[in-house]
Order: structure tokens, then C-alpha cells, then sequence
């Protein structure tokens, strides 16, 4: 039974009938956590973000709390995912805070029973309640979105694709780049809700537009930066903005279809050696002070209420979004790499 | 003050044989069960069923032996003259020629690879946009592709054929000049002294380097990795990495690894056969030096054309590595205005896993290097003076790893220290053992050449004046070989900073290596930081290169034996 079944049959019970959750109750960031987590001395975070948000973001909590160092451990969400599973598999417990862009990892982690319960002071106070686990094992950390985006030094904006079917247009063959689900977890997300919407038809006619496939949703605003294509297919939006904001020649277009959101939720490992950093690292990213740290730099959608989206990027509220189904992608994660793989051949 | 008088020797040829044993025959044992095992465990042919109908599968294959096959042609076609201009001829600057391929092959075919795709993607790529600064062909128009499977047999060949040049140099250094003088002074022309003499004594190098090339192009992990997943392609090695994503199918992975492993010994065994006895005929007793050809108007050329193909391996990718590293978008050419240290800052200030991979990488290299080069003094010891009567055992033993490719032999040793008793996995000992296989064979080459070159007899005198084998080793022949200890040390020190393709099945978080701490950013696209970490890797192997050739007061194993 799917998370989603299991939540809508939950919903069926009279509410004085459910148990009450077992939330745990929230924890504030004391002078006790703080000793004890410096005593550590060290944290591990294996997450998905780009490298240039979130090894600054770990210098910042460096600053803040000295002593403590954080080893940033990134990949992409789907490559962190195997890894943490054959870490696991050979009792290596190294996985102390894990934060990904493909929600539905945190469906099999609570299955497996991996995630401890911690729900920080900010978490409780000033998150939605629907970004958070019943059982206070994950919480969402940011959103962020799969944009289309172009450079417009090689593309005019009248020739410039408005949406997903306009790409299999046979003038942008070969002039595409863009990044697989089998390694990106916002690629993922954003695979599973295309695929929703529009069908496998899109995808098997786009394998046909002679795209440059690449790994992670970073890499395509990396590469029409470059010049190397002129259209990335789908990327982490926020690296689109930055790269814009930076000055660069990109546009960045958001699908009259809709536009794929991906959450990126974030928990500690049970097994983990350095469970007070672990706690504090959480904490301070889920406070209105790290939340900003992520917004200032990257322009991501916060999870805190207290801090505000960035100016000038579209609020969410504005955009056609397409729905997230993380039961789904849990469900369906392997087929879909499947299919894709017998359309894009890698 | 005497110690009781007891011989090492035997307990230590006996751990040598049970290390050896346990080296080679787990990973590859495991490897069989594993691909003749379904998920339960329970035997079936099922996985090569899937391997030999499925076209996910079958592709690669035909990918993989049209790479092997081209690169190896190729390269023969290009080292081969290369080789005997070098060798034969007075064309300048021969000597530099020799030192920058030596110094092309320090090179990680992977960063290879990285910078190829700087210089020769179809759009960013410097030199297409030379071409269309040049010529005004407009903004789509590409003069060289990288992603495609000429671009990636290109790229493996630029890594590959220094092998071979260095393979067919050698050879032709060595080969007698007699022979060539007899033939001209019998009154053939130096075309035909070259067709009738000095060809056919060559042949047998240029075969032993097409096999080379063969079995590299075979087996290489790094550069179709980088260059075919993007062209929408795999090759058998990337097919058997991608297996390892979740839900990993190691069964899988272990039967698509089984015929690269066959068809490797098989390849090896054939060359044994073909080229066993005749690659002996110029070994043996010492000749004068071969005369060289005057190349005349053509010397100029001659030594402009050897540039060229060297620029290939080395000029080009370094250049467009170092504009990478201070540049702030790989695809401009950094000028005074634009130059930045914002990728070196970022990599040595802001991206945590430098440091711990720098550190793991020399550990690992220093230790490798130190362990592999005892080991295989060891071997080369025994069976040079074949101490105990399996000594044939060992040679097979300590040659045996030249035929497991580096991917293959990471599977076996994943399957093989996951489990009990020795669970390995995750620390740096997995990743010591696969380094010290992969570079033991070539250890044992250069060390049992080197043996050749000390006189048993010095060793019986320390026996016979009481010694212990293994005093002896250490007072009379360890000191005799220096040179040689040294170069070999020297040799896997370079070879474990190269690997990649049995780490990236072996590393974990914590035991990240350089090489695939780069192979991470490159998917993820960050070539700023790989283009800082190649060439911070590929000076310190200079810089610790430079160290040990003094240590080894600079003469090589070749020589001493030429000496001797």
C-alpha cells in the first residue's frame, strides 16, 4: 500500500480515533546541544544541492558554530540514494543528516526504519504541517523547480520554446541538453510528473531530438552557460537565476504545460555516530537564519515561514505547477529508470 | 649481541604464495559464483542469457570490441613511425620527445578525456570556436565532435598510444645494428634494410603493442564514462558500473564482467604463443648501437610532426585545463581581464572532500607503491632464484592481474569484502588491495628483468658467510637493485593516482580517492574544480617523481641492466 493509500484511508477514521501521532516534541537549539554536538565535533551531510550553495551553506554553519566541521557528501539524489543502501547493506554508518531532491527516498528510509525522529523548535513552530512527517522523521528542507531555460546569445526569444511539446520540434534537434533520472532525484520527480502529464510519447519522440544527455540537474545551466547547448531541457531552476543574476545570457522558461516542483526533504540516520551535530546541522538549517543563508544564495523556495522567497523570482502561488507524488516515485522509481533507459539508451 | 639464527625465508615465501592466492583467486572466485547465481544464489545461466539476447547489452559489446579493435590499429599505425623516428633517426630533439611521452602517460586518461571535452564539445569546445573565429562558420557549425564514438575512440587513443611508442622505441634501441650494418653493406638501400631487416625484428613489438592497445581500450573505464553517456551509448564497462545503481544487480555485473576477463586471458595466451620465443631473438647479448638515418631536409618536419601528435596528449589538454582552472566559465578563453582564482579558492577553500581525498590519494599511493613494490621484490626474488619449487606457481600468480581488467576487478573484490570474514568494504584496505593488484604484474616485470642483472653469486657468498636469506636480500641485493626499487615505486605511485575504474566500485564516502572525487564533479559538471585538482594531482606526482629519481640518483631499471 502506497504512503498516499495509507493516508487516505487514515483520513476515513472519526479524529479522535487515530492515535494522536507520535510526533515527537520538539527540540530547541540549547547551550547543551551545542556542547555536546561540538563534543562530536563533526557532522556528515549527504544531499543533492549544487556544490556552490551547499558547501557555503556548510561554511556558514562552520562559522557559527566552530569546532564543528560538516563533510559535505554530494551526489546526485539517485546516486546518494544507492550509496547510502550498500552503506547500510556493509554496516557503514557514516549517513549522519541525509537531505534529497527525490522525496519518495525517505518513503523506503522510514520503511526500512532507518530515520530517527527530531523535530527542531522553527521546524514545529514555522513549518507547514504538510511538510511534515507524521512521525517527525523528515521534514521538508526547501523547493525547488525543473525549469526549461536558454542561452540567448545562441537562441532569439521569438524562436525560444514556451513549453515540453514545443522541444520535439525538429528545429531544436541536436541543440538540447539535459539530465537523467537514473542519477538526479529532481530529475526524478520531474520525470514521474512529465511522464503523468504528458506521457512516455513526449519522452520517446525528445530521444529522438539528438539531446546531450548528462547526469545531474546542475549540470545542463552549467553547460547553455557555456554555450555548449542552447536549450537545457529541464534543470534545477535555481541555478537558471543564478546564472542569470550572475550576468550570463540565460532565460529561463517555465513550461505552459506546468512545471515539475521537487521538495527536497531532509532527516537524520538513526545509526549515526554524531547524533548531537547531527541535531544542530538540522536545527540550524530549518531556522529562519539557514533558511535565509539558502534563500540569499540560491534563491530556493524556504520551508520556514518567518523567511520570505526571494525577490524577484515567480512566487509559487503564480506558477502552474504540476503535483508531487512521492508514494508514486517510490512505487515506480525502478520502471521508470527502466523506460527511460530503453528510450534514451544509457 | 646474536639473535637465535632462524631463517625467515620459508614462513615468508609461504605468506607470499597465501597472499598471492587470496589476491587473485577470491575476487575472481566470487566473480564466477556471482555470475552463475541468480538474486537467491541458486546457480542458473539466466544472467548470460540476458547478457547475449538483450540489446541493452549487446550493444556495448559490439561498441566495445569496435573501440578495442580501432584504437588498437590506430595506435600501431601512429607509434609505430613515431617510434622509429625516434629511435633511428637524427631527428632533433628526439630526447624531449621521450621525456614529454613519459610525462603525457602521468596524465589520468580521465582527465584526458574532461579536457578533451573542453577543447572539442561541439559548441564550447575551444578549438571549434578557433575554427569558427577562423573560418566564420556560423554558431552551429562544429569542426569536431567530441561526443561521438570517433571523438571517444580519438581520446582513448591520444592515452594509449604512448604505450605502444614507448613499447616500439625500446625495441628498436635494443635491436642489433649489425643486422642493418650487414644488410647495407650487402648493397640494399635504408628503405630496404628497413623493409627486409628492421620491420620484421620490429614486428613482434608492434604486436605486442597492438595487444596493449587492445586489452586498454578494452578495459578503460574513465573516458567512455565521460564521453559516451552523454553521446547516449554505453560500453561494456560503463554497462557494468551502471549496474551498480540502485538496485544494484551484482549478478548481472559479474557475468557482463566475465567475457572481458576471458577474452583477456585469451588475448594474453595467444600473444604468449605467437610472440613467446621470437621476442627473445634481440634480448639476448650485447650489440653496438643501431646507426641512425639521416632524415635530411625531412629532419625539421619530421620533428614538427612528433609535436603535433604529442600536443594531443599533452600540450592541448593542459592548455585547456589551465584555462578552465582561472577561468570563470570553462568556454572562454581567459584573458588578463577575465582571469580568476574563484575555482581555486572554491576548491581548496569551500569544497570539503579536497583535502580528504588528497590525503587518501597519497596514502593510499604511498602505501600502495611501497607494499606492491616488497611483494613483488619478493616474487622476483623466488622465483628468480627459484627458492622453492612451486616457484612457477608465483610467476603465474604475480602475472596474473595484467588479465583482470580494473573494473572487473573491482566487482570481484566488492563481492568479495562485503561479506565475512573480511569485510573490508568501506575502508581504505579494500581499495589497498586493488591497487596493489592491478600494478603488481608490471612491479614483477621490471624487478625480475632487473634480477637478471645481479649475480647470484654475490648472494651466495652472504649465505655462505652465515646470513640469512633474508639478511642477504636486504644487505647485498636490495642495495644493488636501488634503481630499480626506486623506478618501480615510482611506477605504481603514478598508477594508483591514475586509477579509477575498480575505486569508483570500491570507494565510500570516507575513502573517496582524487580520481573519483573528479569523476563526481563531472557529473555534476563542475569543471572549474577538476581542472584545479588535475593539475594539482598531476603536480604533486611530478613533484614526488622528481623526489624519488633523485633518491635513485636518476638511473632506471633499463639502464642498470644495459650496465651490467
Amino acid at each position: 500500500m502506497g504512503r498516499r493509500a495509507a493516508l487516505s484511508s487514515l483520513a476515513l477514521l472519526p479524529l479522535g480515533a487515530r492515535v494522536v501521532s507520535a510526533m515527537p516534541a520538539a527540540e530547541a537549539i540549547t547551550p547543551a546541544l551545542v556542547e555536546a554536538a561540538k563534543k562530536e565535533g563533526k557532522v556528515s551531510y549527504y544531499n543533492a544541492m549544487d556544490l556552490s550553495v551547499v558547501e557555503p551553506m556548510a561554511k556558514a554553519f562552520e562559522t557559527k558554530f566552530p569546532g564543528i566541521k560538516v563533510a559535505v557528501e554530494r551526489s546526485g539524489a539517485e546516486r546518494v540514494f544507492s550509496r547510502i543502501a550498500q552503506e547500510m547493506a556493509s554496516k557503514i554508518y557514516r549517513a549522519d543528516v541525509v537531505n534529497s531532491s527525490d522525496a519518495a527516498h525517505f518513503i523506503a528510509w522510514k520503511k526500512e526504519g532507518w530515520l530517527a525522529p527530531f523535530v527542531s523548535e522553527d521546524v514545529a513552530k514555522d513549518v507547514p504541517a504538510d511538510m511534515i512527517d507524521p512521525d517527525g522523521l523528515y521534514c521538508t528542507q526547501r523547493i525547488h523547480l525543473s525549469a526549461i531555460a536558454y542561452n540567448t546569445r545562441l537562441l532569439g526569444a521569438a524562436d525560444a520554446p514556451k513549453g515540453y511539446m514545443d522541444l520535439l520540434d525538429p528545429k531544436y534537434s541536436g541543440k538540447m541538453v539535459k539530465a537523467h533520472p537514473g542519477y538526479s532525484g529532481t530529475i526524478m520527480t520531474a520525470t514521474q510528473q512529465i511522464s503523468r502529464e504528458l506521457g512516455w510519447s513526449y519522452f520517446e519522440k525528445l530521444s529522438k531530438q539528438k539531446v546531450l544527455q548528462v547526469q545531474s540537474a546542475t549540470e545542463p545551466p552549467k553547460r547553455i552557460e557555456a554555450g555548449e547547448r542552447a536549450i537545457a531541457v529541464e534543470g534545477s531552476d535555481y541555478l537558471f537565476w543564478m546564472s542569470k543574476e550572475r550576468g550570463q545570457p540565460i532565460e529561463v522558461v517555465l513550461p505552459v504545460e506546468g512545471t515539475p516542483q521537487v521538495s527536497n526533504p531532509m532527516g537524520i540516520f538513526k545509526s549515526t555516530q554524531n547524533p548531537n551535530a547531527a541535531k544542530l546541522l538540522v536545527s540550524w538549517i530549518m531556522s529562519p537564519e539557514g533558511q535565509q543563508f539558502i534563500v540569499d544564495l540560491s534563491g530556493q523556495y524556504p520551508a520556514n515561514k518567518q523567511v520570505k522567497q526571494k525577490q524577484g523570482r515567480p512566487t509559487l502561488s503564480s506558477i502552474k505547477l504540476f503535483r508531487e507524488e512521492p508514494a508514486v516515485v517510490a512505487e515506480k522509481a525502478d520502471q521508470i529508470k527502466a523506460q527511460y533507459a530503453k528510450y534514451f539508451k544509457v | 649481541m646474536t639473535l637465535p639464527r632462524f631463517d625467515l625465508s620459508r614462513p615468508m615465501i609461504g605468506a607470499v604464495v597465501a597472499i598471492l592466492a587470496v589476491m587473485i583467486v577470491l575476487p575472481v572466485g566470487w566473480l564466477v559464483v556471482y555470475a552463475f547465481s541468480d538474486k537467491a544464489g541458486n546457480p542458473t545461466l539466466a544472467n548470460f542469457v540476458t547478457l547475449f539476447t538483450d540489446p541493452s547489452f549487446e550493444d556495448p559489446l559490439i561498441t566495445t570490441l569496435i573501440i578495442a579493435f580501432s584504437t588498437s590499429a590506430i595506435c600501431c599505425v601512429v607509434a609505430a613511425p613515431l617510434g622509429w623516428l625516434v629511435a633511428r633517426t637524427d631527428m632533433p630533439l628526439a630526447r624531449t620527445f621521450r621525456v614529454l611521452v613519459m610525462a603525457s602517460l602521468v596524465t589520468p586518461p580521465f582527465v584526458g578525456a574532461i579536457a578533451w571535452e573542453m577543447l572539442a564539445a561541439p559548441n564550447s569546445g575551444l578549438l571549434n570556436q578557433i575554427w569558427r573565429t577562423v573560418t566564420g562558420a556560423p554558431a552551429d557549425e562544429a569542426l569536431f565532435d567530441i561526443y561521438t564514438l570517433t571523438g571517444l575512440i580519438f581520446t582513448i587513443v591520444c592515452y594509449t598510444f604512448p604505450y605502444v611508442f614507448i613499447l616500439v622505441a625500446n625495441a628498436l634501441d635494443r635491436m642489433p645494428g649489425e643486422l642493418e650494418d650487414a644488410s647495407s653493406m650487402l648493397g640494399a638501400g635504408t628503405w630496404a634494410t628497413a623493409r627486409r631487416i628492421t620491420i620484421p625484428l620490429a614486428l613482434p613489438t608492434l604486436l605486442a603493442g597492438a595487444l596493449i592497445a587492445f586489452l586498454q581500450a578494452l578495459n578503460i573505464f574513465g573516458s567512455p564514462a565521460i564521453l559516451a553517456i552523454p553521446a547516449g551509448f554505453h560500453t561494456l564497462t560503463t554497462k557494468i558500473w551502471s549496474l551498480f545503481e540502485f538496485p544494484p544487480k551484482p549478478e548481472l555485473a559479474a557475468a557482463t564482467a566475465l567475457p572481458l576477463l576471458v577474452l583477456t586471458v585469451a588475448l594474453l595466451r595467444a600473444q604468449s604463443l605467437v610472440l613467446g620465443r621470437r621476442s627473445y631473438a634481440v634480448l639476448g647479448g650485447k650489440y653496438g648501437a643501431p646507426r641512425l638515418i639521416r632524415l635530411g631536409s625531412l629532419r625539421i618536419p619530421a620533428a614538427l610532426l612528433a609535436m603535433a601528435l604529442l600536443s594531443l596528449p599533452l600540450f592541448l589538454p593542459y592548455a585547456a585545463l589551465f584555462n578552465t582552472a582561472f577561468s570563470p566559465i570553462s568556454s572562454e578563453f581567459v584573458t588578463p581581464a577575465t582571469f580568476t582564482l574563484r575555482n581555486v579558492f572554491f576548491t581548496f577553500g569551500q569544497l570539503s572532500s579536497t583535502m580528504p581525498a588528497l590525503v587518501n590519494t597519497l596514502e593510499l599511493a604511498t602505501l600502495s607503491a611501497t607494499v606492491c613494490g616488497l611483494l613483488a621484490l619478493l616474487v622476483s626474488y623466488i622465483v628468480a632464484r627459484r627458492a622453492v619449487r612451486g616457484w612457477p606457481v608465483l610467476n603465474f600468480l604475480a602475472t596474473a592481474p595484467l588479465a583482470i581488467p580494473g573494473i572487473v576487478l573491482g566487482v570481484g573484490l566488492f563481492l568479495a569484502y562485503t561479506r565475512p570474514p573480511l569485510t573490508l568494504y568501506g575502508t581504505i584496505w579494500i581499495l589497498l588491495i586493488a591497487f596493489v593488484t592491478i600494478e603488481l604484474p608490471a612491479a614483477y616485470q621490471q624487478f625480475r628483468s632487473a634480477f637478471h642483472a645481479v649475480h647470484p653469486e654475490l648472494e651466495e657468498a652472504g649465505r655462505m658467510l652465515g646470513a640469512t636469506r633474508v639478511r642477504t636480500l636486504w644487505n647485498i641485493t636490495g642495495p644493488l637493485l636501488r634503481a630499480s626499487i626506486v623506478a618501480t615505486w615510482c611506477f605504481v605511485f603514478v598508477g594508483v593516482i591514475r586509477e579509477l575504474s575498480a575505486a569508483v566500485i570500491l570507494f565510500t564516502s570516507e575513502t573517496k580517492v582524487v580520481a573519483v572525487l573528479i569523476f563526481d564533479l563531472k557529473e555534476s559538471g563542475d569543471v572549474g574544480a577538476i581542472a584545479v585538482l588535475s593539475l594539482t594531482i598531476v603536480v604533486i606526482t611530478a613533484f614526488v617523481l622528481a623526489l624519488a629519481n633523485r633518491l635513485g640518483s636518476g638511473r632506471d631499471a633499463v639502464r642498470l641492466r644495459t650496465l651490467a
